[in-house]
């Protein structure tokens, strides 16, 4: 065995499996935060982050037809793609759930699960639909911005470029300014009252319907930044990306603990960093037995175990013990 | 899945509606009609060549259906789309052999779709041509229904291989998609490259499609001089792009699933210089094609993808067994047509054909390509490197 090779690509694997549990943390925000409040899975969500992230294609290919994308500065361009693609992820998440959520809101939980699916499927279709209209092409390629491709190379095997630092310090600001939002503000307050109690909530003066929409909104923005940030990173989407990274976020909700929003930051860390030790190392270390193909089946036999012996997720539901 | 099926099926029957003008012939003493079913992904992301093998049989119908009309039958084409999932072919495949007025399925673009769904045709002796499936056991099985104008994998395997000795590469890393078309002629191009004495530092299959990072990491670490990705360009371009702009310098090299100008639309300037093994050479290459090509651009308003040319061929082989078959006012049937398919001595756009005993072409071309230009719009000059006639192997017992 190459131990050299093991250990000189080690601080690069790490650096990809952040990057990459940052965008399923961003992602699992909307799933937990959603559960929090309604205790229910909003299928839905995958669609609405990869929504973003169309938003935010658009966008660049019109400021690069208008040839405005290289003058422009990259750091203006991307703050407009993200605050688009969160306005529209947002905007898309509340209505969703102004539509098809809350006229079941009273109904046994299977029902509006099954609604979310149905809009999940509805979502991926007409985004297909609508981008077919003018482009006859729904697979689109995130335009190049060469300022956000530069690579600082720190040895000959391990390199950051600018765009993956992008997504981790984009991630850690819209994480902090989360907790500050649930934990420090009145809105963050009555989210977290009406995630205890709805009824008792209510009494106390606040309106649930409107903390409800609020809730949506803010883990369809979260959603819809990683889709932008999703785009930038890896530059190629279609209506149906969206789907497996949203079964994998739902996944670090759960291992986090889901309603709990610390515990699926964390949840979103670690599957993160499995997929790609797994994904990365697998066949060095089976000399090729197991290869990169089954990095899934790798973090997930971990998740299972994880959940045998944590079934509330690694840092609980802290919200419903509390109840 | 039953509902995604369905919802497919609406989709594309609308977009058909759309798309294929009003055939009316109006004929009074009309003997029925013939049928001829294409099979390929007209929706997701290998849809830009499945929609080209689409096209290219309804330009060769379109063409050579007067022969069959003036004998009394009305032509028509029947575009299914098989998404390029085997489950959706093999369901196609059902729905094909019990429209009766099938005589014969162009398709598909996948060998792993293929070869299920042929399955489905021989039950009732279904011509099949396929203008683009390379994996070698859709002829080896020697079902006498399925043919192909193109050629095969075994031997482009072996093709890539002689040419990377020829780039001098020492090592080479390996990736392919899993899919029977990928994976196999990534396993003929290991086998061939390790005995040129090509030095193979790994051999990975992966169905990712957005997030090629924990791949490339040991692919730097290890650092080939060639890369090689056995799939196709919907994951090999986000992948050559990924592993470039994350500072890996091997050359790259892939099959003929490479071929399409989608893969300069994604992966930019990244692939520009890449090379690619192809049985299906860029319709400049062909001196016949020339009128195919600029009647496809005036009809669709595009160039033709890479197979649409061989989709075109494969049309008109099975118009030509019809032909035969219908000669003397007899009515088709799929085994006549099967039968006759062997027959025909046919001058294409992309060659001679004659098929030999496994319906495999007797001899057919190989070509390794270089990416000329970052610009999908100039996919069509991309540089011959190498031509070579080589026969069908024969069948192994």
């Amino acid at each position: 065995m190459d131990f050299p090779l093991l250990l000189g690509i080690f601080p690069q694997v790490l650096l990809d499996g952040i990057i990459l549990g940052f965008m399923y943390a961003l992602i699992a925000l909307g799933y937990t935060m959603v559960y929090g409040v309604l205790e229910f899975i909003n299928f839905a969500h995958s669609e609405i982050f990869i929504v973003g992230a169309f938003v935010g294609v658009e966008i660049l290919m019109g400021l690069k037809s208008a040839g405005l994308l290289e003058s422009l500065p990259w750091v203006l361009v991307l703050l407009l793609i993200l605050v688009a693609g969160m306005a529209a992820s947002g905007a898309l998440a509340v209505l969703v759930e102004r539509a098809a959520y809350r006229p079941l809101r009273h109904a046994p939980r299977l029902i509006p699960l099954i609604s979310a699916i149905g809009v999940s499927f509805f979502l991926q279709d007409a985004i297909r639909l609508f981008e077919s209209i003018w482009n006859n092409a729904f697979n689109l390629v995130y335009p190049t911005m060469d300022p956000l491709n530069r690579r600082f190379e720190l040895t000959e095997t391990i390199d950051v470029s600018v765009k993956s630092l992008v997504v981790i310090v984009a991630a850690l600001l819209m994480l902090w300014a989360l907790h500050v939002v649930v934990n420090r503000t009145r809105i963050g307050t009555a989210i977290r009252a009406v995630a205890e109690d709805q009824a008792a909530a209510s009494l106390m003066g606040i309106n649930v319907n409107r903390i409800i929409s609020l809730t949506f909104l803010i883990g369809g923005g979260m959603g819809g930044a990683a889709g932008v940030l999703f785009g930038v990173q890896y530059g190629l989407i279609n209506p149906y990306t969206g789907f497996i990274p949203g079964l994998k976020a739902f996944t670090a909700a759960v291992l986090g603990g889901i309603g709990n929003i610390p515990g699926a930051m964390m949840g979103g860390l670690v599957l993160g960093l499995l997929e790609a030790f797994a994904a990365s190392y697998l066949s060095l270390l089976t000399g090729g037995a197991f290869g990169a193909e089954y990095k899934d089946i790798f973090a997930f036999a971990i998740l299972i175990l994880i959940l045998i012996f944590r079934p509330k997720g690694l840092l609980g539901e802290i919200v419903r013990e509390r109840a | 899945m039953r509902n995604l099926r369905v919802r497919y099926l609406v989709t594309v029957v609308a977009a058909l509606a759309l798309v294929l003008p009003v055939t009316s012939v109006a004929d009074a003493q009309s003997k029925g009609t013939i049928k001829i079913a294409t099979q390929s992904p007209l929706s997701g992301g290998q849809a830009a060549l499945g929609e080209g093998i689409k096209l290219g049989a309804q330009l060769a119908i379109e063409k050579f259906k007067g022969n069959l009309e003036k004998a009394g039958y009305k032509v028509e084409l029947v575009p299914y789309d098989d998404q390029a999932k085997p489950d959706v072919g093999v369901a196609n495949a059902k729905n094909i052999i019990a429209d009766k007025a099938i005589m014969a399925v162009i398709g598909h673009l996948n060998s792993g779709v293929a070869i299920p769904s042929s399955e489905v045709y021989k039950e009732v002796n279904l011509a099949m041509v396929s203008p683009a499936n390379t994996n070698p056991t859709v002829t080896d099985r020697g079902y006498p229904n399925i043919y192909r104008v193109c050629g095969r994998d075994d031997v482009q395997g072996k093709v890539g291989a002689e040419f990377a000795q020829g780039l001098k590469a020492k090592s080479v890393y390996i990736v392919h998609d899993k899919t029977t078309y990928g994976q196999g002629v990534a396993d003929f191009f290991k086998e061939d490259a390790e005995k040129k004495g090509i030095k193979v530092l790994g051999f990975e299959g992966t169905e990712e499609k957005s997030n090629f990072d924990p791949i490339i990491t040991p692919i730097k670490a290890k650092n080939p001089d060639l890369i090689y990705f056995g799939g196709i360009y919907e994951q090999a371009a986000p992948f050559f792009k990924q592993a470039r702009e994350k500072g890996v310098k091997a050359k790259f090299m892939g099959p003929d699933g490479m071929d399409s100008s989608d893969l300069t639309k994604i992966a930019g300037k990244t692939v520009v210089g890449m090379y690619y093994t192809s049985v299906a050479g860029p319709v400049s290459v062909y001196p016949d094609a020339k009128q195919f090509a600029d009647e496809y651009k005036k009809k669709f308003g595009k160039n033709p993808e890479p197979f649409a040319a061989q989709a075109y061929d494969a049309t008109a082989i099975a118009l030509k067994a019809l032909e035969a078959v219908t000669k003397g006012g007899k009515a088709p049937t799929r085994d006549a047509v099967t039968a006759a398919v062997r027959d025909v001595r046919y001058k294409g756009i992309t060659g001679s054909v004659q098929f030999d005993a496994k319906g495999d072409p007797k001899t057919a071309l190989y070509f390794v390509l270089q990416v000329a230009s970052d610009d999908p719009q100039k996919w069509g000059d991309n540089k011959e490197v190498k031509r070579l006639t080589i026969a069908a192997p024969a069948a192994k017992k």
